[in-house]
């Protein structure tokens, strides 16, 4: 048995499967209405605009800007000791929904508001990457 | 519609443990106790019980408080979901059952060991998360304190607030506290104090965060014309209300078209069209305050501010025992101690049975809010 902490992953569910399905192929998916179009995030099974079960898997930019962030510092999560103090953002994807990661490649104190920036891909496990974001290059 | 019943149930009894670090009794034991005390506080015994609301989240069931209390016949229980959210609402869902004739004497409790029973985000299972927290924890954002730091950098991006507004808040609510002999926290602490502490998740410090702790609380509730003849001045449920906005996802409502926009916002809506008052009407408020930002936040939410004013309104003083709102005046969840919200409920009582240690004067109208960063409640007590 390893002594390092276990790393939290994604338990994928019915509505997310697909997101993260294709994240491990290094692909950011967002689910969108298939009746009315409405992009949503996270994934679930209707929308709530018009009621449709319908979806559909588009091709997400990548593209964002920082929202906002926090610092964690310790007492944290055994899994992220080692790296605290750590970012995490909220992402505004260009196309308006927003999301959870960390700004890689990135000094804390260098992170602002409206930063431009990209998704970059982190592998977790086999099989599980995480969709993470870097400055834009 | 029909019209909503104002003032038709009444808070007749107050129980509370001691709240402590390490209380060395199960929560069981400590939940028994509270309602004991609340039971003789009002003059009831369990002979008259009838109804019980618990939180969603609590650890004693029903059947256990029946049982060892001797409840000869329950006939109404129910409990209200999403943690710090369900302080308020729990009463509201008594007060609502006195009202329709369902129930006539209803017990709401909490009991949690928090102090000495470890942190709940450090001990998730498995490393695979379900649910909502597919989208958080992978990434470390794992403790309420780092999702309301996140909509606290929001606030002070749109808003200006700073980290002296949170100070202020702190050393406000702490100022109270030191005239509390219940409070855990009773020593005076200064801005500089405050600026000092160590970071746990920026922009937030130490001292922005709730206590953690131990302690169980108890309200019975019954009808208006039964509370006259008790041992308690009444203190009468003018309104209640529960809040969900759109989109909302637990306690990191990041995806919504303005975050800002806690469950409050539709809560507080809510609480004053049912108890047909204002702000304005408010002689004294106890806000939710698991984070110091949570009260500016408030602030704005209840319409005692305009939004990004609630920082400044804290900063001239305004919470203040004197101030033009007198909040959380025991020392509340920052100071006193931190059991979901439910001695802020305490502490609303006490202002309108006239036995505060930071005592309002002609206290008649108190709001009393539940956790604004998930689904939400709050109330508004007052003087029959
Ligand atoms: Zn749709």
């Amino acid at each position: 048995m390893s002594s390092q902490p276990l790393r939290p992953v994604p338990g994928p569910d019915d509505a997310s499967e697909p997101f993260w399905e294709a994240c491990a192929r290094h692909v950011l998916l967002l689910q969108a209405c298939g009746g009315c179009g409405t992009l949503r995030f996270p994934p679930r099974p209707m929308c709530p605009r018009c009621n449709s079960f319908e979806q559909a898997w588009v091709p997400a930019s990548g593209r964002g800007r920082v929202w906002s962030w926090v610092i964690a510092h310790p007492p944290v999560l055994p899994a992220f000791a080692d790296r605290a103090p750590y970012n995490v953002i909220v992402v505004e994807l260009d196309e308006g929904v927003r999301m959870i990661g960390n700004l890689l490649e990135t000094p804390n104190e260098e992170i602002a508001e409206g930063m431009p920036i990209e998704v970059a891909w982190e592998d977790v496990e086999d099989g599980v990457s995480l969709p993470q974001w870097r400055p834009t290059q | 519609m029909n019209d909503y019943p104002r003032d038709a149930a009444a808070i007749v009894g107050v129980g509370h443990t001691e709240f402590s670090k390490n209380i060395g009794r199960p929560e069981r034991t400590i939940a028994l106790e509270a309602i004991k005390m609340a039971l003789d506080d009002a003059g009831l015994t369990a002979k008259d019980v009838d109804g019980l609301v618990k939180f969603s989240l609590e650890n004693t069931m029903e059947v256990e408080i029946v049982r060892n209390l001797g409840i000869p016949n329950l006939s109404f229980f129910g409990d209200v979901g999403y943690g710090g959210g369900a302080g308020c609402g729990a009463v509201g869902h008594a007060a609502m059952a006195i009202a329709t004739g369902v129930a006539e004497t209803v017990v709401v409790w909490r009991a949690r060991n928090r102090g000495s029973g470890g942190r709940p985000w450090a001990t998730r299972p498995t490393n695979k998360q379900p649910g909502e927290m597919q989208w958080f924890l992978p990434f470390g954002l794992s403790r309420p304190v780092d999702q309301i730091a996140m909509l606290t950098r929001r606030h002070m991006i749109e808003y200006g607030t700073t980290q002296e507004h949170l100070g202020h808040v702190a050393t406000s609510v702490r100022e109270h506290a030191t005239r509390n002999p219940n409070a855990m926290m009773r020593k005076p602490m200064t801005m500089d104090d405050y600026l000092a502490a160590r970071w746990v998740s920026e922009p937030l410090r130490l001292f922005d965060c709730c206590l953690e702790s131990d302690g169980a609380l108890a309200f019975v509730l019954t009808t208006p014309e039964r509370a006259a003849a008790l041992k308690q001045p009444a203190v009468l449920v003018r309104a209640a209300s529960q809040g969900i906005g759109p989109d909302h996802l637990v306690m990191a409502n990041y995806f919504t078209a303005n975050p800002l926009d806690t469950p409050a916002r539709y809560a507080a809506q809510e609480l004053w069209r049912l108890a047909g008052m204002g702000p304005d009407e408010i002689d004294c408020a106890q806000f939710y305050d698991a984070f110091s930002p949570l009260i500016v936040i408030s602030l704005e939410e209840y319409g005692f501010c305009k939004p990004g004013e609630g920082g400044p309104f804290a900063a001239e003083g305004n919470l203040k025992l004197g101030g033009a709102l007198p909040s959380n005046t025991s020392g509340s969840s920052l100071s006193e101690a931190y059991v979901h919200g439910m001695n802020l409920i305490l502490e609303g009582v006490r202002q309108l049975r006239g036995t505060s240690t930071s005592q309002v004067e002609n206290c008649e109208n108190v709001l009393v809010t539940s956790g604004n960063g998930v689904p939400t409640s709050s109330l508004v007590l007052r003087k029959p």
